[in-house]
């Protein structure tokens, strides 16, 4: 069946800024579809919020959108570009509910937009917990056990006939207080009782604990002739009750036979005909019970989801590209797997290696929050690694995973692991726990003891327990010989020991081992994921490392020497590894851009990551694609092989840039600013001793490498300082301190982060505006590309502040000086690439905060502000090419446009963490808001943020005594637009006084009129509120945690709370219009 | 553990260890791409003179247990994994797969780069090669090796076939009687049958088409078996006097003996098909099934003649003939396993329609 004619226009929705459950790979699928449907000659209208994406440049689709996604917004993209259909099914969560509400608003049907791949009947099916049930049980397929009761005699019924444990839901409560577990009749009957009463509509739902089964999920692809594939089945370490997302997933799965396997197969293919997916990529969870065997169904996505891009990558099988054809009418047959060029993608992929998944988690970052895993997700990133066995997997996975593990190894010694803490870590399901499994197989607990406690099968365990005997192995017979063979050095490279752990073992150098093993003629080999196996010839160049005894890539790299005309130009590009706070999809959009520049150029390129969310991981972003962890010796093994004629590691964050200096000593051709120019701007003394040269300021600041140190140094650079270890990225343990006593619980705190670097003291200059710089140098021309004025003060994570560019308050003058800054800085540093550069400007005065010769977090941002990829000109120039290469660079100055940048928060997934920012990097995500004005750029920006600011309500203001004078002004402005004011007494008499009727609300929770019940109540729409001092008061604190129950937009700063003035008055004077990126572009 | 070699007819070596059991076996060397069922690919009949060696590296992991077995026994000649697990884990198992090997005395090796092997069959075709632990001096190995049968021209099926007559009972009410000739037949093919409420006679391939015919069964199933479909020529003796008789359904084997009983000619692939992945398109229907597929040998279409016989089924992987019916006679063979174990349950409508075929013929 050829593709479908009768439309032509296809709309298709993004998800949004990154947030925990909802990250770049979604970028990874929304990309794959548009290059997919407009290879068929389709126009693709796309929308999203999120201007890190590779999906929101302009050459991507047709009509690019940055607006925020709901409702109002897509209508007015609908009413301009009127689309003939929407494709729900690629944008996550989001875009699917995106697309439920357009249709349930009617919205669809006005314009005639059809629903491609899945329609709204379908969607509800799969996502209503009762309808889903239903059709379960129509097809005969089995669920957890459950009945809804009203009554105690139903609930008692309901009880016997699931038995015990089982979870008590109570319906409609407020706040969602979820569900609690109960193991006998007598706990049965009081929380029974509870929950009856404690619901709206007296009802709960007694349910089946599956906890503790196995959870497995198959990737099911349809295609609308009804032809299903199943691409991938994975299977979960973490037994059921921790979040897919938040357990180690192997793929495929491991301990079913072939018949349960068939018949959880034969289930897949059931549901998604019952459900009615017509066409794409759904995901199918089950849970099995280890002893019985009996299957159930947990869930389905009827969408692309996380797991289909983990699918992806393990098998090479592009899923939303696939399933973007088959929405347009293709059916699996018509469509060629690229891989072998000659087999249809209607087959299911063979796979020849294993596939290890493991999140990423951020605790650290939230100290207040347990790192307890459970239902709700908390990772916000993962590593995925590939090996020929299980435990070479683990062990690969678990170094790339950048937290100072080398490997499945020995960062405590299990002697000096108290066994108490040891058994709470095994039984509740943690982001340590797979450490504390060896520990706890180390003191022998054994096999089944570990199985019992934690959940995770005996298969795994087993398979940790021979890398923990053969590590003993290992270690004796070095006790014994001094010296390691060759067979056990091999057998060890073949279970993933890194050369690192070798090291640690033998009490010698990393290098050393790498020496001592090419010396035994043990290196690294690399195998193609190919999706059949070997069983026919494959063309995609996806490779991972493995010791085994024949090398493809050198295979392959022979045949494209012998069929290049002239010499081979490669370059290599270094990724970011696994997502986390602070590095995310911004960088990996600067090494997607790397790697499209470079090839349009004519070098081949390659691209290391093992971020399977990520766009650099699409085997079609790069010419050849090295799927493994970020380590000195996993980026060596593959120099080996390639010997690239430049490397690049400004663009993936702080991962490859702190492999930088090794790379370069080990002879690796690192091009672009030099690694000592680096150092210089990492370096403390060395970059003040040349902004002394270039007569530059910058706040006073000073070093220490111990305790005495820094508390003098404190005290001479005069307190408040801002304090940090040295080579952190994201602000990590970054923290103003007033005192000395803050300064000394910080030092303790941050020992472990900091690792034997020094810690680093600035003056903290209070009340100053902060300014961000992007630019390019190619080392004699230096292209400001971009300038952003914070709208919170210098004291808040630059990746937690909204920004504006073109910057709306600083003075010619200023900007000036920024500018010339800048420029000098560049060429001192002798920069070839991108630079970014935070100021601080206090009254006339301008500081330089910081300096980072490489890729920035807002490249993206300003990239799309000024219609100008910065990430592939600066690829260029590092490659050889000069800034005067390039075509008229735009004028930034005069825009026709306005952008504001504003970040987005994971607070809501961690229970009593405070919401006040600080220098510490704390969000997950980022949004963009374009529009003619700051005000209504910066409205669209909170309404893409999802913080929507009010457009009448009240008006909630509490702030500290130094922001009470300018605080009067925007409050009479509220009050004029039509804003009912509530202040604290403080702050009311202040407001009173200039004429504002504020009315005063008791802060602390007493009586009637107290902020709290009225939050409850939803009466405050928008709350001000300055934090005073050093610490926070406790009352305050729970009004911002409650303002994020109830989704209330709680403003802490004072800039703040001004660009929401200007937000609502353009919301309310203006409105919004939107506009496409490529409409934006051909007018300045 | 003892160091091994995996000695391939053109020379080439591949270097392993070996488990308990120790010595020579030979074979022709296939490789099978399925991710699961090793428990049922070691006991198919259709194996028989065959060394397996296994695209997905970790082997062992469920262990093995009493129901997934697909004959009496073990039929490769020896098998070859990357790794074989030492602790397995599953609710039905009854054993491991190591000591299952030794018990049967069957030589599995591990270690091996199978990737490596697997690009070098794909890439030179399936051939013989001589799994040895004892002796590693390739000379003496190309000695060996040499002594031993070709796969081409080779009657398998005589070892393998039940030698009496048995009759295997149908679950429920009894449907249909059905003839099985066995050269191999896999147990789940018969399971399926019962389920369907045939009674089936399991026949030695021996047994002449009047014995066959004297039985007076609905039908006619002709089974899998391992080695060259032209060597068993007393089959396709029996086959031809049978054509348009009975209904008759053929699998793998079944389908290359009912292309040589009516005429045609089969031919030896490269490498074969062995796997649980394969698409194959019904040509009627349109519809794709993902398929299970054991076969070096493939029914040249060319060979037949069109105004009696027409494909049903191709792969889509190289467009091979994967079925065949005769347009007049109710005849139809697959060469794939509808049947699955292991592999997908996609294609189990065949049996309906052999039932549906019996069900026409009967009135």
């Amino acid at each position: 069946m050829p593709k479908r004619t009768d439309i032509k226009k296809i709309l298709l929705i993004g998800s949004g800024p990154i947030v925990i459950g909802q990250a770049c790979e979604f970028d990874y699928s929304g990309t794959q579809a548009c290059k997919a449907l407009r290879e068929e000659g389709y126009e693709i209208i796309l929308v999203n919020s999120n201007p890190a994406t590779i999906m929101t440049d302009p050459e991507t689709a047709d009509k690019t959108y940055i607006e925020p996604l709901n409702v109002e917004f897509l209508e007015q993209i609908i009413v301009k570009e009127r689309p003939d259909a929407i494709l729900p099914t690629l944008g996550g969560q989001t875009g699917l509910n995106l697309a439920v509400e357009l249709w349930e608003k009617g919205i669809l049907a006005k314009y005639k937009v059809e629903m491609l791949g899945a329609n709204y009947e379908v969607i509800k099916k799969a996502e209503d917990r009762k309808q889903f049930k239903m059709a379960c049980l129509r097809v005969g397929l089995d669920l957890p056990k459950s009945a809804f009761a009203y009554t105690m005699e139903e609930a008692v019924s309901a009880a016997g006939e699931i038995g015990f444990p089982c979870i008590i839901r109570s319906s409609f409560t407020l706040g969602g207080t979820g569900g609690s577990i109960v193991y006998s009749r007598e706990e049965f009957e009081a929380k029974a009782k509870l929950g009856i009463e404690s619901s709206m509509i007296s009802e709960i739902l007694v349910e089946e604990s599956i906890e503790g089964w196995k959870e497995y999920e198959l990737e099911v692809m349809r295609d609308k002739k009804d032809n299903v594939v199943i691409v991938c089945s994975i299977e979960n370490l973490d037994a059921m009750g921790v979040h897919t997302g938040d357990s180690i997933t192997v793929a495929p799965a491991q301990t079913l036979t072939d018949r349960e396997y068939q018949e959880m197969r034969d289930q897949a293919l059931t549901l998604i005909r019952e459900i009615g997916v017509e066409t794409g990529g759904s995901n199918i969870q089950f849970a099995v019970h280890p002893k019985t065997g009996r299957i159930v169904v947990i869930e389905m996505n009827p969408r692309v989801s996380r797991s289909s891009a983990l699918a992806s990558k393990a098998t090479g099988f592009p899923i939303a590209k696939f399933a973007a054809k088959l929405a347009v009418g293709y059916t699996l047959d018509e469509i060629q797997n690229d891989i072998t060029r000659e087999t249809p993608a209607s087959f299911e992929p063979s796979i020849d290696y294993c596939v290890v998944k493991i999140p990423r988690f951020t605790f650290e970052k939230f100290p207040e929050a347990k790192d307890v895993l459970g239902v709700q997700m908390k990772s916000v990133g993962e590593t995925m690694a590939i090996g020929r066995t299980f435990k070479e997997a683990l062990q690969k996975g678990l170094r790339g995973l950048e937290i100072h593990h080398i490997g499945f190894d020995n960062k405590m010694d299990y002697r000096f692991v108290d066994d108490e803490k040891m058994m709470k870590r095994l039984r509740e399901p943690n982001a340590s726990r797979i450490f504390y499994m060896k520990y706890a197989l180390q003191k022998g607990l054994g096999v089944d003891r570990v199985v019992d406690v934690t959940g995770v099968d005996k298969w795994f365990v087993a398979q940790m327990l021979q890398l923990v005997d053969f590590e003993r192995e290992i270690m004796a017979e070095f006790a014994k010989d001094r010296a390691l063979s060759a067979r056990t050095v091999r057998k060890a490279k073949e279970w993933g020991f890194s050369d690192a752990q070798l090291a640690e073992i033998m009490g010698t150098s990393e290098a050393a081992v790498r020496q001592m093993r090419k010396d035994m003629g043990i290196v690294a080999t690399f195998k193609v994921v190919d999706t059949c196996a070997a069983e026919f010839e494959a063309y995609t160049p996806y490779f991972y490392s493995t010791y085994e005894t024949e090398d493809e890539a050198i295979l392959q790299n022979a045949k494209l020497s012998r069929a290049a005309k002239g010499p081979r130009r490669k370059m290599m590009i270094l990724g970011g590894g696994p997502n986390r706070i602070g590095q995310g999809i911004e960088f990996d959009y600067c090494c997607c851009h790397a790697a499209f520049a470079l090839k349009e150029r004519g070098f081949e390129t390659i691209m290391v990551n093992s971020n399977p969310e990520t766009v650099s991981t699409d085997y079609d972003t790069s010419d050849r694609l090295y799927f493994e962890p970020l380590t000195f010796e996993d980026v060596m093994n593959i120099m080996d092989v390639e010997k690239p004629d430049g490397v690049i590691v400004q663009f993936g964050g702080q991962t490859p840039l702190n492999l930088a200096r090794r790379l370069q000593q080990a002879g690796v051709p690192i091009i672009g600013t030099s690694v000592d120019s680096i150092d210089v701007a990492e370096n403390r003394e060395r970059f003040s001793e040349l902004l002394n040269r270039l007569k530059i300021s910058q706040p006073s600041n000073a070093i220490a490498s111990c305790v005495d140190e820094a508390i003098a140094a404190a005290s001479r650079v005069g307190y408040p300082v801002l304090v940090r270890p040295s080579y952190v990225l994201g602000g990590r343990a970054m923290r103003i301190v007033f005192d000395e006593e803050t300064l000394l619980t910080f030092i303790d705190e941050v020992a472990d982060v900091s690792r034997g670097h020094p810690i680093l003291i600035d003056k903290f200059i209070e009340d100053a505006m902060e300014v961000d710089v992007d630019a390019i140098c190619d080392g004699t021309e230096v292209f400001v590309a971009g300038i952003m004025e914070h709208i919170e003060n210098a004291g808040i994570h630059s990746g937690d502040s909204a920004c504006v560019l073109p910057p709306h308050t600083l003075s010619e003058e200023i900007l000036g000086e920024i500018k010339d800054s800048t420029r000098r800085i560049a060429l001192a540093l002798k920069v070839v690439g991108l630079l970014n550069i935070q100021f601080a400007v206090k009254g006339e005065k301008v500081f330089v905060l910081e300096v980072n010769p490489r890729a920035s977090r807002t490249v993206p941002f300003v990239s799309k502000a000024i219609g100008v990829p910065l990430a592939k000109m600066a690829a260029r120039i590092m490659a050889g090419e000069m800034l005067s290469d390039f075509p008229a660079l735009p004028d930034i100055e005069h825009l026709k446009q306005v952008s504001v940048k504003e970040c987005v928060l994971p607070f809501s997934r961690f229970s009593g963490v405070d919401i006040i920012l600080g220098p510490e990097m704390k969000s997950t995500g980022e949004v963009m808001g374009m529009a003619p004005t700051f005000g209504a750029a910066f409205a669209k920006s909170q309404i893409a943020a999802n913080q929507a600011l009010p457009k009448k309500g009240s008006v909630f203001i509490s702030v500290n005594e130094n922001d009470k004078r300018h605080i009067a002004f925007m409050a009479k402005r509220l009050h004029d637009l039509g804003f009912k004011i509530y202040a604290t007494k403080g702050t009311a008499k202040v407001l009173r006084s200039s004429g504002v009727a504020a009315l005063i609300l008791d802060k602390t929770g007493e009586g009637e009129r107290n902020i709290l019940t009225l939050l409850e109540k939803s009466e405050i729409n928008l709350i001000i509120n300055t934090p005073s001092g050093k610490k926070s008061q406790s009352d305050m604190r729970r009004i911002r945690s409650m303002a994020i129950r109830h989704a209330i937009p709680c403003i802490t700063t004072l800039q703040g709370a001004w660009a929401a003035v200007h937000g609502i008055e353009a919301s309310l004077k203006e409105g919004f219009t939107v506009e496409s990126l490529q409409a934006y572009y051909s007018r300045s | 553990m003892k160091d091994a070699v995996l000695y391939l007819e053109d020379g080439t070596i591949f270097r392993g260890t070996s488990l308990n059991t120790h010595g020579e076996t030979a074979g022709e060397v296939v490789f099978n791409t399925a991710l699961s069922g090793y428990q049922e690919v070691l006991t198919d009949p259709s194996y028989a003179g065959q060394i397996v060696v296994m695209t997905y590296p970790l082997i062992g992991n469920y262990g093995v247990n009493t129901e997934d077995v697909e004959s009496s026994g073990i039929h490769v000649q020896g098998f070859v994994v990357k790794e074989f697990c030492r602790t397995h884990s599953n609710h039905r198992a009854s054993g491991s797969l190591i000591q299952y090997l030794d018990d049967n005395k069957i030589i599995g090796i591990e270690g091996v780069d199978t990737r490596a092997l697997t690009r070098h069959l794909r890439l030179s075709g399936a051939m013989k090669g001589l799994i040895a632990t004892d002796e590693f001096d390739p000379a003496r190995l190309k000695a060996r090796l040499s002594q031993t049968a070709s796969m081409d021209g080779a009657d398998w099926v005589q070892h393998v076939a039940v030698k009496k007559p048995y009759v295997w009972k149908c679950n429920g009410d009894k449907k249909y009687s059905i003839v099985a000739m066995d050269c191999g037949i896999k147990r789940n093919i018969l399971r399926i049958f019962a389920d369907m409420g045939c009674e089936v006679h399991v026949v030695p391939p021996t047994m002449t088409a009047s014995e066959i015919l004297a039985l007076n069964p609905d039908g006619l199933f002709l089974s899998n078996g391992p080695g060259d479909p032209a060597a068993v020529t007393y089959v396709i003796e029996t086959v031809r006097n049978l054509v348009g008789k009975l209904p008759i359904f053929g699998i793998c084997l079944g389908n290359q003996m009912i292309g040589l009983a009516l005429g045609g000619r089969t031919y030896k692939l490269k490498f074969g098909h062995h796997g649980s992945n394969h698409p194959v398109k019904d040509l009627e229907s349109g519809r794709i099934s993902i398929t299970a597929q054991n076969h070096g040998f493939c029914v040249d279409l060319k060979s037949l003649n069109p105004q009696d016989v027409e494909a049903i089924h191709i792969n889509l992987n190289d467009k091979t003939v994967e079925g065949l019916r005769h347009k007049k006679f109710p005849l139809f063979s697959v060469q794939y396993h509808p049947e699955g174990a292991p592999g997908p349950h996609d294609a189990q409508y065949l049996f309906g329609l052999f039932t549906d075929m019996m069900d026409k013929h009967k009135k």
